[in-house]
């Protein structure tokens, strides 16, 4: 046996041993785990669930284990991966210290910065929230207005973000900032970690077409904060901020890839369930176009994944391939629920109350959520210049 | 089911990449085209291709061939579709092969595969009856007589017809219409009495054929396969096919594409490279995207058919959809952003997009695979 095959097998004792049956069900969104300081807990599983994996950094399986990672290979973190969705085991816990911050901290932190914050952030204790947006900065994020002015031992900070998401509920904030005005506007921006105890943080959380407030907008005035706090150097931000976006997309990239994935229906299965059965197919030959060709699309595009993931394993550079995972996921993600919708016909519709079955409202839901897929950390036509400038080297 | 290549694939994608690029450009289908080249292909290519063992390569090594497989096939058909290489390539080595490897008695692979691998014969499956792909809408009728079987039908859109050495002809043994079991495979000679060949000029000015089959006699040694039992051998040999030619549609949907990329950073329009506008710089980053996608489905497709993996049909499916649908876009796009330039004889690019619409409906287009594709998922 060799030694991942050694470890895949403990994986999966340590696994069945130790995950809550009730942490192997179907994860509704509001049961998800994002930790901090006002976490809800609607079952004592999930924080069992989390404190178990936590203390065997596996929340964090690959960052190294003086942070209270995992120290796990990139190969045992698959297994780990692959076993968790072979049991059914939902994540522990999710957010963007896990998915954002924590891989920055480790690549440009100071070591004070990751032993202050990697730990909490494994655990759940601390739950982050990303300051990157303004109201007059959007694709154009590089021409961002919130002012740190460093006095002293401390910035002095001023500002508006928006699209915080989560930040009414967040612990911490990882804010870009302009420290020098007069630089041109890639080159006088800084990357700055801000504690929200601070009265003068007050995030508002904003209603979307979902009918939901995940996302924020959060006022800055007058907070101080430790220039201990700075990651990376002054006015050097901005490269900061472009690693960390490509933390973001790879995350929302991964979209439809998740564990958890076992226990969605699948769509040609609602289709049937609303549109009828004829010879065991889906009676309306539009639908069934429809849904075979989203089929086909997503099976092609978990397979460039794949092949991306084995040529990196093989030790190919991070290629052209990634460029255009956000862009595809995400456009893909939105068709998933044009199709459901499609298929549920009216029952696809209802906002709330009676005549809906809780799926059925779930996935409206969700449809106008899947919307900001393509907009947030970066939106398609952003994505699309990327390629077409890093990958066909087409002129500005 | 890996998704990079082996080395030894590796070692034939890069020779067969030069061997096209240097000996079989555009410029030979253009001249092929307006010499109106009776035989539709380059016999010494074709030979030259022998030589390299790829005629071999879904031959067992008992009858003259290497066995190297599927993908090792696909890199040459894409290398192929980089330069519009007009051979038997998809008529020969991979239908002719694998209908006598898969399907073939001892006798026959004896008889028909040695000189099929060095390149001297040249075989065509005449299956398609109507304008659409349907491989079981056979008409063409079977009837015994005494020890020997005559057939009588009419085929069209076989590929390499009017100049293969050996068809092998679906026919309609038993059954009716669309009926799965009732259709036999037969080899006939190219030239058996009873057999009228008409080249049909297609508009990507490659091989295809009308073969009309009259009161055609062959004996019980030309069966290929079971009796009434030829759907099953037509599956695995069409899904090899589709792969195969999607390959092909890829390596001709990136060339389009490259083209189509270089030229907007050659174009200068308004005083800048055209490339700088966004509306052209979108179309050219989706079109990546879509080249990339149906790379892993071909490579998929290949892979799972040499494995002979249980999903190897759906994800031939799979590859023909996308290829067909990558082919399609990088080829009209090629044309469109080409401007004026490419609506020209003169230009290259046409010849793209004409060969797209023929390699799209050739084995089943998109809408076919769709189906297919749902029909094989159980929907």
């Amino acid at each position: 046996m060799s030694a991942l095959d050694a470890f895949r097998s403990d994986t999966r004792t340590w696994l069945e041993a130790n995950c809550p049956p009730a942490m192997r069900t179907l994860m509704p969104e509001e049961e998800q785990v994002a930790g901090g300081k006002r976490a809800v807990w609607v079952r004592p599983e999930q924080k069992l669930w989390l404190d178990r994996m936590a203390a065997k950094g596996w929340t964090a399986p690959t960052w190294p284990k003086q942070y209270g990672g995992g120290g796990l290979s990139p190969e045992e973190a698959l297994v780990l991966e692959e076993e968790m969705q072979a049991l059914g085991c939902r994540p522990p816990l999710r957010g963007m210290g896990l998915s954002m911050l924590g891989p920055v901290l480790l690549e440009y932190g100071t070591e004070e910065q990751r032993r202050t914050h990697l730990p909490k952030i494994v655990t759940g204790e601390i739950r982050w929230c990303q300051g990157y947006s303004e109201p007059e900065a959007g694709s154009d994020l590089a021409s961002l207005r919130t002012r740190a002015v460093l006095q002293g031992d401390h910035f002095l900070v001023n500002g508006h973000k928006i699209w915080t998401s989560n930040a009414h509920l967040s612990d911490w904030i990882f804010c870009l900032v302009r420290t020098d005005p007069a630089a041109k506007k890639h080159e006088g921006i800084s990357f700055l970690l801000i504690d929200m105890d601070d009265p003068g943080v007050r995030p508002r959380p904003i209603r979307l077409i979902s009918g939901k407030s995940v996302f924020c907008e959060t006022f800055i005035e007058n907070v101080r904060v430790p220039k201990e706090n700075l990651v990376g150097e002054l006015n050097k931000g901005w490269t900061i901020a472009k690693r960390l976006l490509e933390h973001e997309r790879k995350g929302i990239g991964g979209i439809g890839a998740r564990a958890q994935a076992r226990f969605e229906r699948p769509m040609q299965d609602i289709a049937k369930h609303y549109a009828g059965e004829e010879n065991g197919r889906i009676a309306d030959p539009a639908l069934r176009a429809q849904i075979a060709g989203w089929q086909m699309k997503n099976h092609a595009f978990q397979l460039t994944r794949r092949r991306a993931a084995e040529a990196a394993e093989a030790g190919a550079p991070p290629g052209p391939l990634s460029a255009m995972f956000k862009y595809y996921a995400t456009e893909l993600n939105k068709d998933r629920y044009e199709a459901l919708l499609a298929a549920e016909g009216v029952q696809g519709l209802g906002w709330e109350g009676e005549g809906f079955t809780e799926d059925e409202l779930r996935i409206t839901r969700e449809w106008l959520r899947s919307k900001a897929n393509s907009i947030e950390g970066g939106t398609s036509e952003v994505q699309l210049n990327i390629i077409a400038k890093r990958v066909l080297a087409l002129p500005d | 089911m890996p998704m990079i290549l082996s080395e030894e694939a590796q070692m034939v994608r890069e020779t067969a990449l030069e061997f096209f690029r240097e000996r079989s450009p555009v410029t030979a289908l253009r001249k092929l085209r307006d010499d109106a080249d009776p035989t539709g292909f380059s016999r010494p290519l074709w030979q030259q291709m022998a030589e390299l063992g790829w005629t071999g390569f879904l031959v067992s090594e008992d009858h003259g061939g290497s066995g190297f497989g599927v993908t090792g096939l696909a890199q040459v058909m894409e290398a192929a579709g980089r330069t519009l290489t007009a051979s038997p390539l998809l008529s020969t080595a991979l239908l002719g092969a694998s209908l006598l490897e898969l399907g073939g008695t001892e006798a026959q692979k004896a008889e028909y595969l040695p000189p099929l691998v060095a390149g001297e014969a040249v075989m065509a499956l005449a299956l398609e009856e109507a304008p659409h792909h349907a491989p079981t809408r056979n008409a063409t009728a079977a009837k015994r007589d005494g020890a020997a079987w005559v057939l009588e039908g009419r085929k069209v859109f076989v590929l390499d017809g009017h100049v293969a050495d050996h068809l092998v002809v679906a026919a309609r043994s038993a059954g009716g219409r669309d009926e799965r079991e009732g259709i036999t495979l037969f080899l006939v000679p190219g030239d058996a009495p009873g057999v009228t060949r008409t080249r049909t000029i297609m508009v990507d000015s490659r091989n295809a054929a009308i073969v009309t089959l009259t009161g055609v006699s062959v004996g019980q040694e030309a069966v290929l396969g079971r009796v009434d039992g030829g759907a099953d051998l037509l599956d695995r040999v069409l899904d090899r096919a589709r792969a195969g030619l999607a390959a092909e549609m890829l390596g001709s949907a990136q060339e389009a594409f490259e083209r189509t990329v270089q030229y907007l950073k050659d174009r200068k329009q308004f005083g800048v490279a055209i490339g700088s506008f966004q509306a052209l710089k979108h179309r050219a980053a989706q079109m990546f995207c879509e080249v990339e996608i149906t790379r892993s489905a071909v490579m998929a497709a290949t892979a799972a058919l040499d494995e002979g993996a249980n999903d190897a049909a759906l994800l031939a499916s799979l590859a023909k959809a996308k290829a067909s649908e990558t082919f399609y876009l990088c080829g009209n796009e090629g044309v469109q952003m080409h401007g004026g330039i490419g609506m020209t004889d003169e230009h290259e690019i046409g010849f793209f997009m004409k060969r797209a619409r023929v390699a799209q409906a050739t084995f089943g287009d998109a809408a076919f695979h769709r189906d297919r594709y749902a029909a094989l998922s159980g929907y």
